[in-house]
């Protein structure tokens, strides 16, 4: 007991300060690629190597539209490898509200020899292709108080309840890690509960397989309201390298209503809690301004 | 490629003792030697290998060539440990009689492994003990998955309820305790049905498979430099074992053996992995059995693990470091230093964790003779790994099969008898004692030169048999390549398939509040299982 003591008082307190501090993150990690849209000549060598079709391009017309999905991206680095138009950085607060605010798409005009000239529209996040969940905006707008009302709910205190729908155990690596010393995450009055009932957050890995499909639509409806879901990794928010099958649904939102994304593979401890704190409303959507995130 | 006179002997041997029945191919990768044989001498084939030469068949599984052959072939894959040996037997399933014969009842080793068959391939079992439905659950259509007329994209009808009956337990006060899928902490997904008679269980009922994702019929569907990234996503927590041992098949298909120094770099990342995950397990153990304390340290120690991986590949689980011919990057100075740093400051913390766990009684108490698995059980269900090593099982790939990867590192294999959740904490202790100074082996004199060999053109329809000793256990990858830098069939065997079944061994008698720590104590994955 007395060496246990001893040992506590010389470690010291290693908790870090994120979000106070920016995210202890080697510049070697490999986080957000950013394709340099304006000089991009070809997205066929980027495409050819991306495992997961994060980047992607369709001929018409003699134009070229190329999309970049960050919800897709397993942030391997290959197309950087590829092509001198994209450099990967090591950001990795990437969550995002809207799956849209993660897909990009530039139209280039297409050239004789396969490749690409001239941006004809600027990148920007992709305009929604998906039917919305209600079209009826006195719906729309109804939730958005609701939101607004569960954020301020949530804003000082908040129990999650972790189900994974299938993942590979790499994002459960990154949740447990939250709970270790180093970054704490009941510092902010958040806990991990064992059961839904209990709940305010669904925290949802994984691409969602067949076989779970029931299992996270139960412990969803066991919870009370106002609750949130967060999709969490590359197969959270998309499928992932999964993708749609006979075995996966591709995705938490194709079950279930989703508040945040969080992208990665898995996402780093520092992008979870990025994305736990904004589903509460404690941390400003971090949306990248433009210019900084699309280099044109 | 030369078979050496061993495994050229061996092939003779066995060939004579079957007087012709079995045929040995030819052109088989260094270190396997290939058998033809019909279906009804897979018996005794299985059998004279275990008797005379100690076999152990590690991995069973099917491949649909009806397009090519009309058949289905059938292989069964045994380790020669002693003699660092792989046996391939191939047996044709005609296209007209889908059956074949269980070895179940003499291997029980194989028992889950011949039902996956029989659900992804629709080939019907016959003889086996306990033939219901394993890796399909049971409101899943009549589909066969892995059959090539099959489509990976094809749309199934919504599944209707849930009809797996589970065996009764009866008798005066035994009820049931359903656990899962969706567990109390943040693990992942399975079904655990006790049954207990006042505190102690019965009888424990398994149901896993909760999150297949079709991950073998995707490696047939993708390029083979995009099958590393879906290897690397079979078990997160084994990620460069998995991609490591999915690139080795592929090697030994194309020929091609990565240089020096990328096999240094990868035996390095295999030993971190290790490190992490069994500094992880501790700490987790030490956790469900109340000592927090410990856990708390395990996980700064692992953190630091964790970001010395992220600064050595660019990322904390390994990911993107495995390529097909050797690795994805080369460690200069700055990262051989991060990696020095990490070996000087790891050692002596580990050691305090494990003496803060030694010298804490109630923990001892709560770990010895807890969730004992019997050396006899662990032989017959083929355990490996951690589970087998702590139950007397005396075997690591890392020792005769290791190729040219673990070449003169300074390894023991720890074997223990006991069987209990102390010993197979033990195993991990000693295993990253020795991960420390297998990496500084190898950090002393890394050796100079390229870290990728090409690999050109993969020549179609060969077969090459992958394996990588993971922290966990062993993980084998076999493939069968298709034209076009793709695959036909790739078989994953994680060491988690094999060593589920014993933890229905090892918990009777024991109460249910010991068993997240028996089940920590195995920690086998279920994505890797379930694929």
């Amino acid at each position: 007991m007395f060496e246990i003591l001893r040992k506590s008082l010389k470690t010291g307190i290693v908790t870090e300060r994120y979000p106070q501090t920016p995210p202890q993150i080697s510049p070697l990690a490999r986080g957000r690629p950013e394709i340099d849209f304006g000089n991009w000549k070809d997205a066929r060598p980027a495409a050819a190597v991306c495992p997961t079709g994060a980047i992607a391009y369709s001929d018409q017309g003699g134009e070229r539209a190329t999309t970049f999905d960050l919800g897709k991206c397993i942030f391997c680095g290959l197309c950087a490898e590829a092509d001198p138009a994209i450099r990967v950085t090591n950001r990795c607060e990437l969550a995002a509200t809207r799956k849209t605010a993660l897909q990009f798409s530039a139209t280039y005009k297409l050239l004789p020899d396969g490749s690409h000239e001239r941006l004809l529209s600027a990148p920007s996040p992709a305009p929604s292709s998906r039917v919305p969940r209600s079209p009826d905006p006195a719906v729309e707008n109804l939730g958005r108080k609701i939101r607004r009302r569960a954020t301020d709910i949530f804003g000082r205190s908040l129990h999650i309840r972790e189900v994974d729908a299938g993942s590979c155990n790499g994002c459960e690596i990154e949740i447990v890690g939250l709970t270790g010393p180093v970054y704490d995450i009941e510092r902010f009055g958040i806990h991990f509960v064992a059961s839904p009932r209990h709940a305010d957050m669904l925290l949802v890995t994984g691409p969602v397989t067949r076989n779970m499909e029931l299992a996270l639509r139960k412990t969803y409806d066991a919870m009370p309201a106002p609750r949130l879901v967060v999709a969490v990794g590359a197969c959270g928010c998309s499928g992932g390298i999964f993708g749609t099958n006979y075995a996966t649904r591709g995705g938490v939102d194709q079950v279930l209503p989703v508040d945040v994304y969080i992208p990665g593979c898995p996402p780093n401890p520092h992008a979870l809690l990025h994305g736990i704190l904004l589903a509460m409303g404690r941390r400003r959507l971090s949306l990248i301004p433009q210019s900084d995130n699309l280099i044109i | 490629m030369n078979p050496s006179p061993d495994v050229a002997s061996i092939a003779a041997r066995v060939q004579a003792y079957f007087a012709g029945r079995v045929a040995a191919a030819h052109a088989a990768p260094p270190g396997e030697i290939h058998f033809d044989a019909p279906l009804a001498l897979v018996a005794g084939f299985s059998g004279h290998l275990y008797k005379k030469w100690n076999a152990r068949l590690v991995s069973v599984f099917a491949d649909d060539v009806r397009a090519q052959t009309r058949a289905f072939h059938l292989y069964y894959v045994f380790a020669l440990d002693a003699l660092g040996v792989f046996c391939v037997l191939r047996a044709p399933v005609p296209g007209d009689k889908l059956e074949f014969p269980s070895l179940a009842n003499a291997i029980p080793a194989v028992d889950w492994q011949e039902r996956e068959i029989q659900d992804w391939f629709g080939l019907k079992l016959v003889g086996h003990p306990n033939p219901r439905r394993c890796a399909l659950h049971d409101h899943w259509p009549d589909v066969h998955p892995l059959r090539k007329d099959f489509d990976l994209r094809a749309p199934l009808p919504p599944f209707s309820g849930e009809s797996h009956k589970f065996r009764e337990v009866e008798g005066e006060g035994v009820f049931q305790v359903p656990v899962g899928p969706v567990h109390a902490g943040v693990i992942e997904p399975g079904h655990f049905l006790f049954s207990v008679a006042g505190e102690p269980v019965l009888y424990l009922q398994l149901r896993l498979f909760y999150t297949h994702k079709a991950t073998e019929k995707l490696f047939e569907a993708m390029p083979v430099t995009h099958g590393v990234r879906l290897a690397e996503s079979i078990s997160g927590d084994s990620s460069f074992a998995h991609a490591t041992a999915f690139c080795h098949a592929i090697e030994r298909a194309a020929g091609v053996e990565p240089p020096p120094r990328a096999r240094a770099l990868r035996a390095v990342c295999l030993e971190l992995e290790r490190v992490y995950n069994h500094i992880a397990d501790i700490g987790a153990i030490a956790t469900d059995v109340g000592f927090a304390v410990a856990n708390m340290l395990a996980m700064r120690l692992k953190e630091k693990v964790l970001r010395t991986n992220e600064q050595l590949t660019g990322n904390r689980l390994l990911r993107g470091m495995a390529r097909l011919g050797g690795v994805g990057l080369d460690w200069d100075a700055a990262r051989t230093s991060a990696l020095s740093s990490l070996l000087a400051e790891l050692p002596p913390e580990f050691e305090s964790l494990v003496d803060m766990i030694e010298n804490s009684s109630s923990t001892q108490d709560r770990l010895q003779r807890t969730g004992i698995l019997t050396p006899a059980v662990a032989r017959d269900l083929g355990i490996v790994g951690i589970a087998g090593r702590a139950s007397g099982f005396c075997h690591d790939l890392r020792g005769n099969f290791s190729g040219r990867l673990y070449e003169r590192a300074p390894f023991r294999v720890p074997v223990y008898q006991a069987g209990d959740v102390k010993h197979r904490m033990q195993v991990r202790v000693d295993e990253v004692r020795q991960s420390f100074s297998i990496i500084r082996h190898f950090m002393d004199d890394l050796p100079e030169g390229a870290i990728r060999a090409e690999i050109g053109g993969l020549p179609a329809d060969r077969t090459a048999l992958g394996w990588v000793e993971g922290w966990r256990g062993e993980i084998f990858h076999w493939v069968r390549t298709a034209p076009g830098n793709r695959l036909a069939r790739c078989k994953i065997k994680d060491p988690s398939l094999q060593n589920w079944p014993a933890l229905s061994h090892a918990i009777p008698g024991n109460i249910i509040p010991d068993f997240p720590v028996i089940n920590k104590s195995f920690n086998l994955s279920y994505s890797g299982n379930d694929r």
